[in-house]
C-alpha cells in the first residue's frame, strides 16, 4: 500500500463515457439518500458492546487452546522458545552496550561520552559532518533532559528491531523485487501487518514468546519489516531497464545480475527502506512499553496514569529527537551512496577516518574506564523545563482556547460527522454494501468492485458491520481534513523554500511524536468525543500527506510555471490551473497514504471516546473474554484499509488514463 | 564523400559462404497464451491489429526469416514499433521468441541451455544499446571491462584490455570518469568498447545512435564504419534511419508490422522497391548518392556509339556523374568485359534532378 | 585546502590524545566491577505491575519490603493484566498485588489452568458506581439519586449522545454493565466510551474547573479523588445475585474486595516473598497515601513507598514471614 502502482495499457474511453460516469454516481448517490430516508434504521447490524457472535466465541478459544498448548506443543519448545532465547540474547547484549549495567560492571559497557562519539564518528562516516553534528547535539539533549538510560533502552531495542527487520525484509524484499509471483504473494501479508492493530497482537506474542526483550522486539518489527520489504522490492524493480538488459547481455548469471547490477543501482531506494523502518520502529516505542519493553515508552505511560503531560511530552521529545536524529544520518547516507564521498581526496580522507576514529576510540575508553564519561551528569534540568513548559502550554490552551476549540469540534460534529455517520450508520447494511460496490465499480472497475463486494461481506461476517461504519464515517472526515490541510500547507511548503525550512520538523514532530503523549490534551481541548479520535488521526497523518504534495509541487518543472506565468497568470491561477493539476499523482497519493495513516490511528481514537472498532480493539486487548472480538474488530479496520486502498487506487488509475487519453 | 568510405565487403557478399546467424520463421507475440499464435492458421494471418482485439497479443515478430554473412554488416530497419528491438533481442534471447529457429554457427540458439546461452553471449555477442546501459556508479574503465567482469576476468587482465578498446574508440584520457561527466556520444563510445571488449563475433547494435544530436551521430557511424574496417566484425545494425542504413549496411532488411516487407542491398531498396510501403520509405533518398550505374543503365541502342568511357555496374551514380557528363558519347557500362548496357546524360540527370525512374 | 585538512586532523588526533592522558593522569573516579551478591534465601520476587497508581502504591511498598527486609532481588514488569495472569503459566509473574474481581481470568488461570492460586485480601476495597463533579453535587443535591437522573438528562447532552444524556465509561478494562443498567433502569442516557483513564480523569477534571456537567463511571480507590472528590450516585442497591445476568442488571456493582493472586508455584514454594505477599494487608488510606505521594507530590514509586515504610513500620512488622 505504501506505493501506488500504476499499470496498464489506455484503453480510452469514449467521450460519450465519460460524461455518463459522474451522472451515474451521483445517480447512486441519490437514490441512496431516498432510500435511507424510507428504510432509515432497518437492518443496522448493531452489536452491544458485552455481547460476542459465534466467530468471537470461536477465536476466544483458539487464543485458549494455543495458551494452553503452550508447555506441550514442539513448535513452542524447540521453534518460538528458540527464536525468543536468540532475540532475548540480542537484546541484552545491545543493552548491556550502552543501556544497562552488564558483565559485572554497575554501568554498561559504553558511557555517553563513548556513545555520542561513535554515533558522531559513524554519522560523519557513512553521511556528512553537519549530521554528524545534529547526532551529537541530539545524544547529548537525551541527557540533559535527564532520559539517558531510557534512550539507551529505547535505542537498542530498536536498533536490534531495526536489525532484525533488514536482515529479513532486505532478502524478502529482493525476492520480491525480482519475482512477480512472491510480489503478489506477500503484498497483502505486508498489508495485514502493517494495518492490523498491535494491540490485537500483542497479548499473543508474550503468549508465544513470553514477557521481555523479545516479545517487544518481534512486536516492533511486525509493523517496522514490511517497508523494509516493500522499498527493497520498489527499488529493485525501479531500476532502469538498459543497465540490466546490458548485463543479460554480456552472459550475466542471476547471482551477478543482482549482485552486479539490480543492487547497487537500487542501493539509494534501499537505503531509504532502512530509514522507513527505522521510523516505524521508532512509532512502536510506546506501545511495546504495554508488555514491558523499557526505555522512552514506558516513561510515557507511567506518566499518562498521573495525567502528568509534562513528563510525557519530555519523553516524548526524546522520541522525536531520535527519530530526526536517525532519519536525517539514514537519508544523509542514502544521498551519499548515490553520490559518493564528494570531492575529498581519498588520502586525505583516509587521515581524517584514521584521526577521527582515535578520538572515537579514545571517547570510548574513557567512558569505559571513567564514571564521569560512563554515566551522564545529573543537573541537567532541560528535563523540568521542557515538563513544566508543556504543562504550562496545555493548562493556558485549555484555559483560553477550549471554547474556541470545543466550538469547532460542535461544527464539524454536527455539520458533517454526524450526518455521515447517520447516512453510513442508518442504512441498512445491504443497502450499504450495494452503494460501496456500485460505487467502487464506477469510480474505480469491476476488480475493485469484487473486492469491495468481498471486503462488505467480510465486514459483515465479523459481526461488527455497524461499528465499520461508525469507524468508517470518522475515517472518512479525518481523511477529507488531512488532504485538505495536505493540499493547502503543501503547497505553501512546495512553493516557498522558507515555509518548507521551518514546517518541515513540525511535520516531522507530529508524525513521529507518540500519541499517547498528546491525548490528554487532546481530550482537554475537544473532550471526549469521536472528534478528537479524528483529530490524533490527522495530527499523524496530515504530515505525510502534507510532504507529498510538497514534494510534487516542487517536482513540476520550472518552465511550466515559467510558462504559466509568462501567460500573465496570477499566483491562484498559477496554483489552480498549473500547480495542482500538475501534482495529481502526489495528490492520489496523498490521499492514499493520509487514509492508511488515519486507519492506523483507529486504535489510539478508541481511547480518547472514538467508540466503535478502535474502541472493541481496545477492550479485547484490556479483557480476556473480548479477545476474539477485539481480534474481529482488528481484521475489519484491516478489511476497511484494503478496500478503501484498493478503490482509490482503481479511481486513480482510471482518472489518469482518463487524463492521458485527454491529452492524445 | 561519405559513402565511399564504406568497407570493403560491401555490396559483395558472397552468398555461398555459410552464414554466422541464419534465423527462420521466427515469431515473438507478447500476450496471454502467446505459443498459441504462430501455430494456429487463423491467428498467424490475422493483421496485428486484430491480433490485438481478438486474442489480446501482440505479434512483434511474424514469420521473420533471414542471414547473415561472415563479416557482413546487416541491417534491420523500419518504423518505430515494427519490432526491430524485439527482433534482435531474440537473436540472442534476451527476448525468448515465440517460435521459430536461430542458428549460429550450426548450432540453434533457441535450444540452448541457460548455461550454454550464457556462454555464447559471454564469448560470442555482445550489444550496444540505444540508451547505452552504462552503469552510474562505475568509471569508464570498469563500464568497458564489464562484459570481461562477468566472464569472471581478473582484474589487471580487465583493465589491461579495457585500455585497449578505450584507445580505440578513442575515449583515452577519460578511463577514470563517471558516465554522467560524458556528453552522450562519449558515453555510447563507452558502450561500443564495452561490447568491443569481450572481442565477439558478432556485434548487436539497436539503434544506438538515435538519442544522439545529427553531428555526433555523423562521427559515430564513422567510427563504427573504421572500426568494422579495422576488427572485421560481423554486425546486426538496428535504426529506423534509412540514410544511416544505407550508409553502414551491405544488406538492409525492411520490417514493417513485424513482417519482413523487403531484404537487400540499399541500392536494391531504392532501385526496387517491393512495394508502395517501401516506395514511401526511400522516396526521399537522394538517390544519385545510393543508386549505382546497375539501376539506370539502359540497353545499348544502334544509334548509341559505343566508344566511350568504361565504367563497372557496382559504381555509385553521383560518382559517375563526372565522367558521364564529361563524355560525348555514353558511357559503357562493362562487367567482366562484358557489356551491360550505357548510360547517357539523360539517365544521369533524371537522377540527379531526383526524377522518378522506373524499376 | 589540503593543508587545512591535515591541520585539523593532526590538531583533533593531537588535542584528543592530549586530553585522554590529562584525563588518565588527574583521574575521576574509576569504574569498579561489582560482585554480584546472591541474595540468599529469597531468590528473584517478579511482580507484575499493572498500569494504575493504586497498584503501584501496593506494589511499591511491597517490593520496597521485599527487597530492604527480606533481600529479595525484585523484578518489576510493567504489564497489563490479561498479560499478567498469562505470566503465571510461564513462571514470569510471581504475584499480582491487585485484583479487581476478573472472574473470567480466576476460571481460567486458577480454575481450569490451575497456574495461579489467589493469596487473600489486600484489605482495600474497591467501590465502582456512577460519579458526578462535587460542584453538581452542591448545585444540584438530588442528583445522587438515580431516581432523578433522567430529570437531569438534559444537561449531560453532548455531541456524542445523540440526544440524550451522556454517560461517560472509562476504561475497558473494567467490567461494566452501564449499557445493561441504562436500559433496565430506563434511563434517557447513552453510554459513551472514553475509553482510557487518562481522557476520563481529564473529563471529569475539566467538569470541576469549568462548572461543566459529566456523568461518569468511575472507583474507589483512585489517587484522582484526592484532587477532585467526586460524588457517587447511588443506584438500586447491590444484592447478592443480581447481577448474576448481565443483560438484566439493574443494580449498583458490587464492593471488589481487592485481592492478590499468585503463581501456583511461587506459592508451593511457600519463599519469604510468598509469604510476605500473603500476609500483605493495609487499607484504602494507606493506599492512597502512597498514591498521593506518587500522582500528586511527583515522587518515584520507591520514594513513596520507603517514606510510607518508614512511617509505618508495626504495619510492615506483621507481613514478614515469621521464622
Ligand atoms: N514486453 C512487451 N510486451 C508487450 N508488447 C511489447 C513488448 N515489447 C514490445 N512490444 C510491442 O511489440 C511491438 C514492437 O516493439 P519493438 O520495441 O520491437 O519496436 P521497435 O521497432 O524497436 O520500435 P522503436 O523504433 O520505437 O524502438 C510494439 O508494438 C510493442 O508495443
Ligand atoms: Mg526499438
Amino acid at each position: 500500500m505504501a506505493t501506488t502502482t500504476m499499470t496498464g495499457a489506455s484503453t480510452r474511453t469514449t467521450p460519450r463515457r465519460r460524461i455518463t460516469k459522474p451522472l451515474a454516481v451521483v445517480g447512486v448517490l441519490a437514490l441512496w439518500f431516498v432510500a435511507w430516508t424510507l428504510l432509515r434504521g432497518q437492518d443496522m447490524l448493531e452489536l452491544p458492546r458485552a455481547t460476542l457472535t459465534e466467530l468471537h466465541h470461536w477465536l476466544n478459544d483458539v487464543n485458549d487452546s494455543v495458551g494452553a498448548s503452550r508447555n506441550s506443543n514442539p513448535l513452542f519448545l524447540y521453534f518460538f522458545n528458540e527464536i525468543r532465547a536468540v532475540m532475548d540474547a540480542l537484546v541484552t547484549f545491545v543493552q548491556g552496550l550502552i543501556a544497562q549495567p552488564a558483565y559485572g560492571r554497575p554501568v554498561p559497557v559504553l558511557g555517553w561520552l563513548g556513545v555520542v562519539a561513535l554515533v558522531s564518528y559513524v554519522s560523519w562516516v557513512f553521511a556528512n559532518w553537519r549530521v554528524a553534528l545534529l547526532a551529537a547535539g541530539g545524544f547529548i539533549l537525551f541527557g540533559l533532559q535527564g532520559l539517558w538510560q531510557e534512550s539507551m533502552d529505547t535505542l537498542a531495542l530498536t536498533l536490534v528491531a531495526v536489525f532484525v527487520s533488514l536482515l529479513f525484509g532486505i532478502p524478502l524484499g529482493i525476492l520480491a523485487g525480482v519475482s512477480d509471483r512472491f510480489h503478489r504473494l506477500i503484498t497483502p501479508v505486508l498489508d495485514l501487518m502493517q494495518t492490523m492493530p498491535t494491540f490485537v497482537y500483542l497479548a499473543p506474542l508474550t503468549l508465544v514468546f513470553l514477557i521481555g526483550p523479545a516479545s517487544a522486539t518481534i512486536a516492533t518489527l511486525i509493523y517496522a519489516m514490511p517497508p523494509a520489504i516493500r522499498i527493497t522490492a520498489h527499488g529493485i524493480r525501479s531500476v532502469p531497464a538498459p543497465p540490466v538488459e546490458a548485463t543479460d547481455s554480456f552472459g550475466a548469471t542471476r547471482r551477478q545480475r543482482l549482485t552486479k547490477a539490480l543492487l547497487p543501482l537500487s542501493k539509494r531506494t534501499i537505503v531509504l527502506g532502512v530509514n522507513q523502518t527505522i521510523m516505524a520502529a521508532l512509532a512502536m516505542v510506546t506501545v511495546a512499553a504495554l508488555i514491558d519493553a523499557p526505555g522512552l515508552g514506558k516513561t510515557v505511560i507511567k506518566a499518562l496514569q498521573t495525567t502528568d503531560v509534562g513528563t510525557a511530552f519530555n519523553a516524548g521529545v526524546a522520541i522525536v529527537v531520535m527519530a530526526i536524529v536517525l532519519d536525517r544520518v539514514t537519508t544523509a547516507a542514502s544521498v551519499r551512496a548515490e553520490q559518493g564521498g564528494g570531492e575529498v581526496d581519498p588520502r586525505i580522507r583516509r587521515l581524517l577516518l584514521a584521526g577521527f576514529g582515535l578520538v572515537a576510540a579514545v571517547c570510548s575508553y574513557l567512558s569505559y574506564t571513567y564514571l564521569w564519561a560512563s554515566e551522564f551528569p545529573e543537573g541537567g534540568q532541560l528535563g523540568e523545563y521542557l515538563s513544566q513548559g508543556a504543562t504550562t502550554v496545555t493548562t493556558w490552551a485549555q484555559h483560553h482556547l477550549a471554547d474556541l476549540t470545543s466550538a469547532v469540534k460542535d461544527g464539524v460534529t454536527i455539520a458533517l460527522l454526524n450526518p455521515l455517520e447517520a447516512l453510513l450508520a442508518e442504512s441498512p447494511w445491504w443497502l450499504m454494501g450495494a452503494v460501496i460496490v456500485l460505487l467502487a465499480a464506477l469510480v474505480g472497475n469491476l476488480r475493485a468492485a469484487a473486492v469491495a463486494a468481498v471486503c462488505v461481506g467480510l465486514l459483515v461476517g465479523s459481526g461488527l458491520w455497524n461499528a465499520s461504519m461508525v469507524t468508517l464515517a470518522m475515517t472518512l472526515v479525518a481523511t477529507l481534513l488531512v488532504v485538505t490541510l495536505g493540499v493547502v500547507v503543501g503547497v505553501w511548503m512546495g512553493r516557498s523554500n522558507r515555509a518548507d525550512r521551518v514546517i518541515r520538523p513540525v511535520l516531522d514532530a507530529g508524525q513521529t511524536m507518540p500519541a499517547f503523549v498528546y491525548l490528554i490534551p487532546v481530550v482537554a481541548l475537544f473532550s471526549v468525543s469521536r472528534f478528537s479520535a479524528i483529530v490524533a488521526g490527522v495530527v499523524y497523518a496530515a504530515p505525510v500527506a502534507i510532504k507529498i504534495v510538497a514534494d510534487g509541487v516542487r517536482a513540476i518543472p520550472e518552465s511550466t510555471v515559467e510558462a504559466a506565468t509568462a501567460a500573465g497568470s496570477n499566483t491562484w491561477q498559477t496554483i489552480t490551473k498549473v500547480q495542482l493539476p500538475m501534482a495529481r499523482q502526489s495528490l492520489l497519493l496523498a490521499t492514499n497514504q493520509g487514509l492508511i495513516y488515519v486507519l492506523s490511528m483507529v486504535v489510539i481514537g478508541g481511547l480518547v471516546g472514538a467508540g466503535a472498532l478502535g474502541y472493541e480493539v481496545v477492550a479485547g486487548f484490556s479483557q480476556g473474554q473480548l479477545y476474539g472480538k477485539g481480534l474481529a474488530a482488528g481484521a475489519a479496520i484491516v478489511v476497511l484499509g484494503i478496500m478503501l486502498d484498493r478503490i482509490a487506487r482503481a479511481a486513480g488509475q482510471r482518472s489518469d488514463r482518463a487524463s492521458t487519453a485527454a491529452q492524445s | 564523400m561519405s559513402a565511399d568510405t564504406a568497407v570493403e565487403p560491401r555490396g559483395q557478399v558472397n552468398e555461398a559462404q555459410t552464414p554466422v546467424i541464419s534465423v527462420r520463421n521466427l515469431w515473438k507475440v507478447f500476450g496471454p497464451n502467446a505459443e498459441r499464435v504462430p501455430g494456429s492458421a487463423e491467428l498467424a494471418g490475422l493483421s496485428r491489429r486484430e491480433l490485438r482485439e481478438r486474442a489480446r497479443c501482440t505479434a512483434a515478430v511474424r514469420e521473420v526469416s533471414f542471414d547473415v554473412a561472415p563479416g557482413e554488416v546487416f541491417v534491420v530497419m523500419g518504423l518505430s514499433g515494427s519490432g526491430k528491438s524485439t527482433l534482435v533481442r531474440c537473436l540472442t534471447r534476451l527476448i525468448e521468441p515465440t517460435a521459430g529457429e536461430v542458428v549460429f554457427e550450426g548450432e540453434d540458439i533457441l535450444r540452448a541451455d541457460k548455461r550454454r546461452l550464457r556462454e555464447l553471449r559471454r564469448r560470442k555477442f555482445s550489444m550496444v544499446f540505444q540508451h547505452f546501459g552504462l552503469l552510474p556508479y562505475r568509471t569508464v574503465v570498469d563500464n568497458v571491462g564489464y562484459g570481461l567482469e562477468i566472464r569472471g576476468a581478473g582484474r589487471a587482465e580487465r583493465i589491461r584490455r579495457a585500455n585497449e578498446v578505450i584507445d580505440l574508440v578513442g575515449l583515452d584520457g577519460y578511463e577514470n570518469a563517471y558516465p554522467d561527466q560524458l556528453s552522450g556520444g562519449m558515453q555510447q563510445r563507452v558502450g561500443l568498447a564495452r561490447a568491443l571488449a569481450g572481442d565477439p563475433d558478432v556485434l548487436f547494435f539497436d539503434e544506438p545512435f538515435s538519442a544522439l544530436d545529427p553531428l555526433i551521430r555523423r562521427d559515430m557511424q564513422n567510427e563504427v564504419i573504421r572500426l568494422h574496417r579495422q576488427v572485421g566484425k560481423t554486425m546486426v545494425f538496428i535504426t529506423h534511419d534509412l540514410s544511416e542504413a544505407l550508409k553502414l549496411g551491405d544488406r538492409i532488411l525492411l520490417m514493417r508490422d513485424g513482417n519482413v516487407v523487403q531484404a537487400g542491398t540499399g541500392d536494391e531498396l531504392v532501385g526496387a522497391p517491393a512495394d508502395d510501403y517501401v516506395r514511401d520509405f526511400v522516396q526521399d533518398v537522394p538517390r544519385a548518392d545510393v543508386l549505382t550505374l546497375r539501376w539506370i543503365m539502359r540497353p545499348s541502342r544502334d544509334s548509341d556509339q559505343l566508344d566511350g568511357p568504361e565504367l563497372g555496374p557496382g559504381m555509385i551514380v553521383r560518382d559517375a556523374v563526372r565522367t558521364v557528363l564529361a563524355a560525348d558519347r555514353p558511357v559503357r557500362v562493362v562487367e567482366n568485359g562484358e557489356l551491360l548496357g550505357v548510360v547517357g546524360h539523360e539517365e544521369v540527370l533524371d537522377i540527379v534532378a531526383g526524377n522518378q525512374a522506373g524499376a | 585546502m589540503r593543508s587545512v585538512v591535515n591541520k585539523r586532523v593532526l590538531a583533533g588526533v593531537s588535542l584528543s590524545t592530549v586530553a585522554a592522558l590529562t584525563l588518565t593522569a588527574c583521574g575521576g573516579s574509576k569504574i569498579e566491577s561489582t560482585d554480584v551478591a546472591e541474595a540468599d534465601g529469597c531468590g528473584t520476587f517478579n511482580i507484575a505491575i499493572n498500569p494504575w497508581v493504586g497498584y503501584e502504591a501496593n506494589a511499591a511498598v511491597l517490593a520496597h519490603v521485599a527487597e530492604t527486609e527480606l533481600g529479595c532481588k525484585v523484578v518489576k514488569k510493567d504489564l497489563k493484566e490479561e498479560i499478567a495472569w498469562q505470566g503465571f503459566g510461564t513462571g514470569q509473574v510471581d504475584a499480582i498485588v491487585e485484583n479487581w474481581g476478573h472472574d473470567d481470568l480466576k476460571q481460567k488461570y486458577i480454575e481450569d489452568q490451575k497456574t495461579a492460586v489467589s493469596a487473600g485480601s489486600t484489605g482495600v476495597e474497591g467501590i465502582i458506581g456512577w460519579y458526578v463533579p462535587p460542584w453538581m453535587a452542591e448545585e444540584y443535591p438530588d442528583i445522587t439519586d438515580w431516581n432523578n437522573l433522567n430529570e437531569y438528562a438534559h444537561l449531560f447532552e453532548t455531541t456524542e449522545s445523540g440526544g440524550k444524556g451522556q454517560l461517560l465509561d472509562g476504561d475497558p478494562s473494567f467490567v461494566t454493565n452501564d449499557e445493561a443498567l441504562v436500559k433496565n433502569l430506563e434511563l434517557d442516557y447513552q453510554v459513551v466510551y472514553a475509553g482510557s483513564e487518562p481522557a476520563l480523569i481529564q473529563a471529569f477534571r475539566q467538569a470541576e474547573e469549568k462548572k461543566e456537567p459529566v456523568l461518569g463511571y468511575f472507583y474507589d480507590p483512585q489517587w484522582f479523588l484526592s484532587e477532585v472528590e467526586l460524588v457517587k450516585v447511588n443506584l438500586p442497591e447491590y444484592q447478592e445475585g443480581c447481577d448474576a445476568d448481565p443483560e438484566q442488571v439493574a443494580c449498583d456493582y458490587p464492593v471488589y474486595d481487592l485481592d492478590k493472586i499468585v503463581s501456583k508455584s511461587f506459592a508451593d514454594a511457600n519463599g519469604p516473598a510468598y509469604q510476605l505477599v500473603d500476609n500483605f494487608n493495609w487499607t484504602n488510606a494507606d493506599q492512597n497515601l502512597v498514591a498521593r505521594y506518587i500522582a500528586q507530590d511527583n515522587m518515584s514509586p520507591e520514594e513513596a513507598a520507603e517514606k510510607w515504610v518508614e512511617a509505618n513500620q508495626d504495619k510492615v512488622e506483621a507481613w514478614l514471614p515469621q521464622s
